[in-house]
C-alpha cells in the first residue's frame, strides 16, 4: 500500500510541478496601471521583435540605428520574422521582448483585454502625447474598450490598382469611381479564350481572392459590422446586402467555376507571379505596399492607383478607403519598460523615423506631422494612399477580444452566397448575425472585466 | 523472550528489505513516471479543467462552469459540419486506406522481379513530410495549371476543381492519403509473408481458387493486422489536421499566418474536428472552448476504439490461440 501511495504521490507531485510551470505567469491584469516608469539614463539593452524580414528588416534596423544615435545608452537588439503566435507563446512563458510589433490589428483586442501588453496611456500622459495625432481609424484599431495598449507603426491603406495599358486598349480613359462603373469596365476588360476560359479578368470579385475581404470593401459601401447596441448588423444594415448582390451579379457574369479556375492559376499574391503584376487582371483592390512589390518585381508595369470605387448611391464616400496597419507595444513582463517606451514613442511619433520607414517600406506614415513631412518621398501611385489615409470616410473594422472570428464567419457566408447555395439572402444574414453574436458572447464570457 | 525479539527483528529486516526493493523499483520507474505525469497526466487533467473555464491563452483561466459544453452541444454552428466531415473520413478514407494497402502489399508479394525497387517506391511517400506532400498535391491537382487536369483535358475530360470544390476537396485528400500508404502497406506485406504456406497448399488440394484462398486463408490470417490498421486509421482520422490545414490555406490562395483565414475552405468542406479546435483555440483566443472540444474528441476516440475492439473480437483470428 505504502508503495502505491508513494507512486501516486510522485505522479501528483510531477503534475503539480508541470501545472506550476505551464499555467504560470502572474495575474497582474492591471499591468500598466502603476505610474509610468521613467527611463533613468543608465546603459541598457532592449529587444524588439518584429514581423519584418529580409530587406524590410534592414529598413527597421536602419531606423533603430537612428534611435540609438539619439539614445546612445539604449542598445536595441532587433529580431525579425516574429509572428503573433511567437509573441503570445513568449508572453505565456514569461520571455517577452521589451517591444513587440505585430502585423495583425485584429489581435489588439486580445493583447489589451488580457493585459498581455501594458497600458500606454500613463506613458503618453506623462510625455504629453495624444492618440489624437492619428486619424480616427488608427485610433480605433490601437485600443480596445478604452485601453490604449498599442500604438501604430505605419498604416496599410487600400485603393484601386488598374493596368493603364489594358484600360487604354479597351477604350477606357479613366478608372471607375462607382461599383457599377467597375462592373461595366470589368466586363469590357475581360478576355476569354475560345473555350470560354478567362485569359484576362477585368476584376475578380470572389471573396477570399487576394485582398477581397469584406472588411476591405465595407467602407466603400458605408456598411457597418455592428449596430448601436454592439450587435452584429449584417442583416439590418442594407448596405451589406447591396454589396453582396453587386459581387454576386459580377460572379454570375463570369461563371463561378470559371472564376475559381482562373484564380487557382492566378499565381501567389505575394510573389512576382501575382496576376495583376503579370497583366492577367486589369483592376484589383490592394494595399499601398503593392507599389513596392511592383517596383521590385515588375518595374515596367504601366499601372495607376486611385481611391477604391464606392456605392453608386453614396458617391460622397469617394476618396476614402479601408485602413489597417502595424501595431507596437510593450508586453507584460518586459524587463526594461521605461527604455522600451522610449523606442515605442520614437517609432510611433517621430516624424523623421516615420518618414524614413515609409520611404523604405512603402507603408503610409501614421501621424499628421509625418504625412506632411518634407522627408516623405511618395511617387505618384503611392501618393494616392497618402491622400486616402486621412480622408473622413476612411475606416477600419471593429476590434474584438476574439480576433477576427466575426470576419471569418462573414467571409464564409459571403463566399457561400456567391456559389448560389443561399436561397434566401436576408434569412441567411439574420442567421449569420445570430451566429456571430453567439460566438462573441461565448468567447468573451468570463473575460477580465 | 529471545526468540520473540529475534522474530520481531527478522520482520523488521524483511520490511526494510522490501521497502528498499520498492524504492529501487520506484527509482527505476521514475523516468516513466515523470514522463507520464508531465506529458500525459498533467495535460489531460489540465485540459479537463480548462474546458470549464474561459481561457484566452494570455490571462489566467476563469471558471465559467459548463458554458463551453452548452455552447458546444446547443449553439456552435460549426460543430455539425466538423463532425460530418470527420465521420466522412472515418467511413470512407480509413476503409479505402486499408483496402488499398492490402492490394499493394499483395501485388508486391507476388512480384517476381524488382521486389526491392517496388517496395521502396511504394514506401517512399511515407518519408515525405505531410506539409510538403500536401503542397505537392495542391500543385498537381491545381484546376488551372496542374498536370492532372492538363492530362485529363488532353483526353477530353474537364477535370474537377479538386481542392477548390466542396465536392472534391475530401476525395483529393483521400488521394493524398492513399499515396502515403507506405507504413500500413509494409505491415500488411509482413503479415502476408507470414501466412503459413501449408494452408495455401491444403486449400489448393481442396480445389480452392484464388478468390477462395484469399477469402478463407489470407484474410483470416491477416485479421489482427487489419484490426490494428483500422484502429490506428480511425484514431488518425479523428486527429486529421495538417493536410486539411495546408490544403485549405494554399488552395484559397493564402499562406500560413494570414490574419484572416478560411479554415475549412471551400465552404467548410475540410473543416475537420481538430481544425475547428485549432481555429477556436489559437485564432479566436478561445482555448477554454477548444479544451471542451478536445475532451469530446478524447471521449469519442475512446468510445470508437472500444466499440471496434469489442465488435472485432469474433472476427479476429490469432494464429496459435486456443479459445
Amino acid at each position: 500500500m505504502r508503495f502505491r501511495r508513494a507512486v501516486i504521490a510522485v505522479v501528483l507531485g510531477a503534475i503539480g510541478v508541470g501545472a506550476s510551470g505551464c499555467m504560470g505567469g502572474d495575474d497582474d491584469s492591471a499591468s500598466g496601471d502603476k505610474a509610468a516608469a521613467k527611463y533613468d539614463g543608465k546603459p541598457v539593452t532592449i529587444t524588439l521583435w518584429t514581423g519584418f524580414s529580409e530587406r524590410e528588416l534592414n529598413v527597421i534596423k536602419g531606423v533603430v540605428g537612428d534611435f540609438h544615435k539619439q539614445n546612445p545608452k539604449i542598445t536595441v537588439k532587433v529580431l525579425g520574422s516574429v509572428d503573433d503566435d511567437k509573441i503570445i507563446a513568449a508572453a505565456r512563458g514569461g520571455n517577452s521582448p521589451d517591444v513587440a510589433h505585430s502585423f495583425s490589428t485584429d489581435n489588439t483586442g486580445a493583447f489589451c483585454s488580457s493585459g498581455a501588453w501594458i497600458k500606454l496611456q500613463p506613458y503618453m500622459d506623462r510625455d504629453n502625447l495624444t492618440a489624437g495625432s492619428f486619424p480616427p481609424s488608427v485610433q480605433s484599431y490601437t485600443k480596445f474598450e478604452g485601453n490604449q495598449c498599442t500604438l501604430p507603426m505605419l498604416a496599410d491603406v487600400y485603393g484601386l490598382y488598374y493596368n493603364k495599358d489594358l484600360l487604354a486598349k479597351a477604350g477606357i480613359t479613366q478608372p471607375p469611381k462607382t461599383f457599377s462603373e467597375l462592373a461595366d469596365d470589368a466586363k469590357k476588360l475581360t478576355q476569354r479564350s475560345s473555350d470560354g476560359k478567362i485569359d484576362v479578368a477585368g476584376y475578380v470579385p470572389t471573396w477570399g481572392f487576394y485582398e477581397n475581404q469584406a472588411a476591405h470593401y465595407a467602407p466603400q459601401w458605408d456598411a457597418h459590422w455592428t449596430d448601436d447596441q454592439g450587435k452584429s448588423s449584417l442583416s439590418s444594415d442594407p448596405d451589406w446586402k447591396k454589396m453582396l448582390l453587386w459581387s454576386k451579379a459580377l460572379v454570375d457574369w463570369y461563371g463561378y467555376d470559371n472564376l475559381v479556375k482562373f484564380q487557382a492559376g492566378a499565381g501567389d499574391e505575394y510573389s512576382a507571379q501575382n496576376a495583376f503584376e503579370r497583366g492577367k487582371i486589369a483592376m484589383m483592390i490592394d494595399g499601398e505596399y503593392r507599389t513596392a512589390f511592383i517596383e521590385n518585381e515588375h518595374p515596367d508595369l504601366n499601372y495607376g492607383t486611385a481611391p477604391m470605387v464606392v456605392d453608386d448611391d453614396q458617391s460622397d464616400l469617394y476618396g476614402g478607403g479601408y485602413v489597417t496597419g502595424s501595431i507596437i507595444g510593450i508586453p507584460k513582463g518586459a524587463k526594461n519598460p521605461a527604455a522600451a517606451w522610449e523606442l515605442v514613442k520614437y517609432l510611433a511619433y517621430d516624424e523623421h523615423a516615420l518618414a524614413t520607414l515609409s520611404n523604405g517600406l512603402r507603408n503610409v506614415p501614421t501621424t499628421d506631422a509625418s504625412l506632411h513631412s518634407p522627408e516623405l518621398k511618395p511617387n505618384a501611385n503611392f501618393a494616392t494612399f497618402v491622400k486616402v489615409f486621412p480622408n473622413e470616410h476612411s475606416a477600419t473594422n471593429p476590434i474584438t477580444a476574439a480576433g477576427a472570428a466575426y470576419q471569418e464567419a462573414a467571409e464564409q457566408f459571403f463566399a457561400k452566397y456567391q456559389t448560389g447555395k443561399v436561397p434566401d439572402l436576408q434569412a441567411g444574414l439574420e442567421d449569420l448575425d445570430k451566429r456571430i453574436d453567439d460566438q462573441l458572447a461565448q468567447i468573451t464570457q468570463g473575460q477580465t472585466p | 523472550m529471545t526468540a520473540v525479539a529475534l522474530t520481531e527483528e527478522r520482520r523488521r529486516a524483511r520490511r526494510r528489505a522490501a521497502w528498499r526493493r520498492r524504492r529501487l523499483v520506484l527509482l527505476l520507474m521514475s523516468p516513466w513516471i515523470v514522463g507520464f505525469s508531465v506529458f500525459f497526466a498533467y495535460p489531460l487533467v489540465s485540459n479537463a479543467y480548462l474546458s470549464f473555464t474561459h481561457y484566452d491563452l494570455l490571462s489566467h483561466p476563469r471558471w465559467i462552469g459548463t458554458s463551453n459544453y452548452e455552447f458546444l452541444f446547443e449553439k456552435d454552428p460549426s460543430i455539425w459540419p466538423a463532425v460530418k466531415n470527420t465521420l466522412w473520413l472515418v467511413a470512407i478514407m480509413v476503409p479505402l486506406q486499408v483496402v488499398f494497402a492490402i492490394g499493394v502489399a499483395m501485388a508486391l508479394q507476388r512480384a517476381r522481379r524488382g521486389v526491392g525497387f517496388f517496395r521502396t517506391v511504394f514506401y517512399l511517400p511515407t518519408l515525405a513530410p505531410p506539409v510538403a506532400a500536401t503542397l505537392g498535391f495542391v500543385f498537381l491537382l491545381n484546376p488551372a495549371t496542374g498536370p492532372v487536369n492538363t492530362l485529363l483535358g488532353k483526353v477530353g475530360i474537364d477535370g474537377p476543381l479538386w481542392f477548390n470544390s466542396p465536392d472534391w476537396s475530401k476525395p483529393a485528400l483521400v488521394l493524398l492519403a492513399l499515396w502515403g500508404i507506405g507504413n500500413t502497406m509494409i505491415i500488411f506485406l509482413a503479415s502476408l509473408l507470414d501466412v503459413p504456406k501449408h494452408l495455401y497448399e491444403s486449400a489448393e488440394l481442396d480445389g480452392a481458387g484464388a478468390i477462395n484462398r484469399f477469402r478463407w486463408v489470407t484474410l483470416p490470417s491477416i485479421t489482427p493486422v487489419i484490426l490494428f490498421s483500422v484502429v490506428i486509421g480511425v484514431i488518425e482520422a479523428l486527429q486529421y489536421f495538417t493536410q486539411a490545414y495546408v490544403a485549405a490555406t494554399i488552395a484559397r490562395g493564402g499562406q500560413a499566418g494570414d490574419s484572416l483565414s478560411d479554415l475549412g475552405y471551400p465552404e467548410q468542406s475540410t473543416l475537420f474536428f481538430p481544425v475547428l479546435l485549432y481555429q477556436q483555440g489559437f485564432r479566436f483566443f478561445n482555448m477554454g472552448y477548444a479544451a471542451a472540444l478536445a475532451v469530446l474528441l478524447l471521449i469519442v476516440s475512446l468510445a470508437v476504439t472500444f466499440i471496434i475492439l469489442r465488435r472485432a473480437e469474433r472476427l479476429i483470428h490469432y494464429q496459435g490461440l486456443v479459445r
